[in-house]
């Protein structure tokens, strides 16, 4: 009876395992990478709401009366691409922040900035 | 799903960007599954090729191994386990996949699937709803394209280099000899991939496709060719300077239409009075704008792509420097 729904399991799962490497994760390129996987499971979920049961896809043709909703895929076309630019700045900011801390490891940059507080 | 799970298990984060890339192409296919053939382009073209090349460009920067961890993750599972049965629980509520009568397909979506070809005239639904009902938000998204850009640039742009450093070229040259037949290869085939954007970009009106993708391959044939040449050589042909113009060009051409329009005495963005019929002010709006699009998308790609090149090869030569002088020390 519940088995209709599995779509939405299947995106809680994938958001479950990004937001997982969100927080257990120290390295901050994996972090982005989870973040990513959080980002696709979302992604997912918007497409398969949009979804029509003998749906296809929408772009109108001679014979085909069924279409699947044309505004999920809008907002996350756009939201893709918007998303590897965000992906892009957040390396961007690790790039620096191993440059000035020499890595890239949370639990590190902290201690690093406790000994700066006790040292000024 | 098991991709997943092997990305939280692995710690090389070199096998982490490779199977993210997997995963993109599979979700890519994932949305063909799903009829969305516009979104599964984009997928492919930036989960799978675009993100996992930023992500090498900023591993070889930011080193390869992930530090074991040393606190117990269970905290975390606990919290991640917590809101995931949550979440669960809420879908209990939610229509069935694929349900006909779900509310998301009774608003306006009956309106653009039947109504579009009278208002807008091109076959593809999508991008006469990223282009003509929605136009705004799009300029929206191209906005935060092109800031992010900006982001990257403030954040990473080197100061003018004065005098090129000649001493390492010759193995920078050696590196881009070695590889022949992938060069040769890939040599021939970038025309193509220009060629294929390009017809990406202008028939996204009838079968998937439009200037997000087509900016994004684009950029993907411009970077394919810094591989294999070089930066320096990939930024004389392309220079980062018109490069970084061009995307704010595309911003501006995309919101002048709209001002265009406001001038014949429209709305903002209403292309009906751009042309005496409106199916023609439709078209030529939506060309011209996802013109725009393409060319945002491709510059801020690319000029994001350059400036982590760059800011690997400033810091590859100063550690090569650092080195040469702790030699002459000990010397």
């Amino acid at each position: 009876m519940f088995l209709g729904l599995y779509n939405y399991w299947i995106v809680v799962l994938l958001m479950m395992i990004g937001f997982y490497i969100v927080i257990a994760h120290g390295n901050l390129v994996k972090k982005l990478v989870g973040l990513t996987i959080f980002q696709t499971s979302v992604f997912i979920f918007y497409i398969s709401v949009g979804m029509v049961e003998r749906g296809s896809a929408p772009i109108l043709a001679e014979g085909i009366n069924d279409y699947s909703n044309p505004l999920p895929h809008v907002l996350i076309l756009t939201a893709i691409v918007v998303g590897i630019a965000t992906t892009a700045l957040g390396l961007a900011l690790v790039i620096r922040i191993k440059e000035s801390y020499g890595c890239v490891e949370e639990d590190e940059i902290q201690k690093l900035d406790q000994l700066n507080e006790e040292n000024s | 799903m098991v991709i997943a799970i092997a990305i939280v298990r692995t710690k090389d984060l070199l096998a982490v960007v490779m199977l993210s890339g997997i995963y993109g192409l599979l979700s890519a296919c994932f949305f063909v599954v799903l009829d969305a053939v516009d979104v599964a382009f984009t997928e492919a073209a930036v989960g799978a090729g675009i993100s996992g090349l930023l992500m090498l460009a900023a591993i070889t920067i930011t080193g390869r191994k992930e530090a074991p961890k040393r606190h117990k993750p269970f905290l975390a599972l606990f919290v991640v386990l917590v809101t995931g049965s949550m979440l669960i629980y809420g879908t209990m509520d939610m229509p069935y996949f694929g349900a006909v009568d779900a509310p998301v397909h009774q608003h306006v979506a009956p309106r653009y699937i039947q109504q579009s070809m009278d208002e807008v005239g091109i076959p593809n639904i999508v991008t006469s709803v990223l282009g003509s009902y929605r136009a705004f938000d799009t300029l929206g998204e191209v906005a935060v394209i092109f800031t992010a850009g900006i982001g990257v640039l403030s954040l990473l742009s080197l100061p003018r280099r004065r005098k090129k450093t000649e001493s390492d070229d010759p193995t920078e040259e050696q590196m881009h000899e070695r590889h022949m037949v992938v060069r040769i290869v890939s040599k021939a085939l970038i025309p193509f991939i220009l060629l294929f954007a390009l017809y990406v970009q202008f028939h996204g009106d009838f079968g998937p496709g439009g200037g997000f993708q087509a900016g994004v391959i684009f950029a993907a044939a411009i970077i394919l060719y810094t591989m294999l040449f070089g930066l320096d050589t990939a930024q004389k042909v392309f220079n980062p300077s018109i490069i970084q113009l061009l995307a704010a060009v595309g911003l501006l051409l995309y919101a002048s239409v709209g001002v265009v329009s406001m001038l014949n005495g429209a709305n903002f963005l209403d292309y009906n009075v751009l042309a005496d019929d409106p199916l023609t002010g439709q078209h030529i709006g939506i060309l011209v704008i996802e013109l725009g699009v393409g060319i945002t998308v491709a510059s801020v790609m690319l000029s994001i792509f350059f400036n982590f090149d760059a800011r690997r090869q400033a810091i590859q030569n100063n550690n090569k420097q650092k080195g040469e002088q702790d030699v002459s020390r000990t010397l």
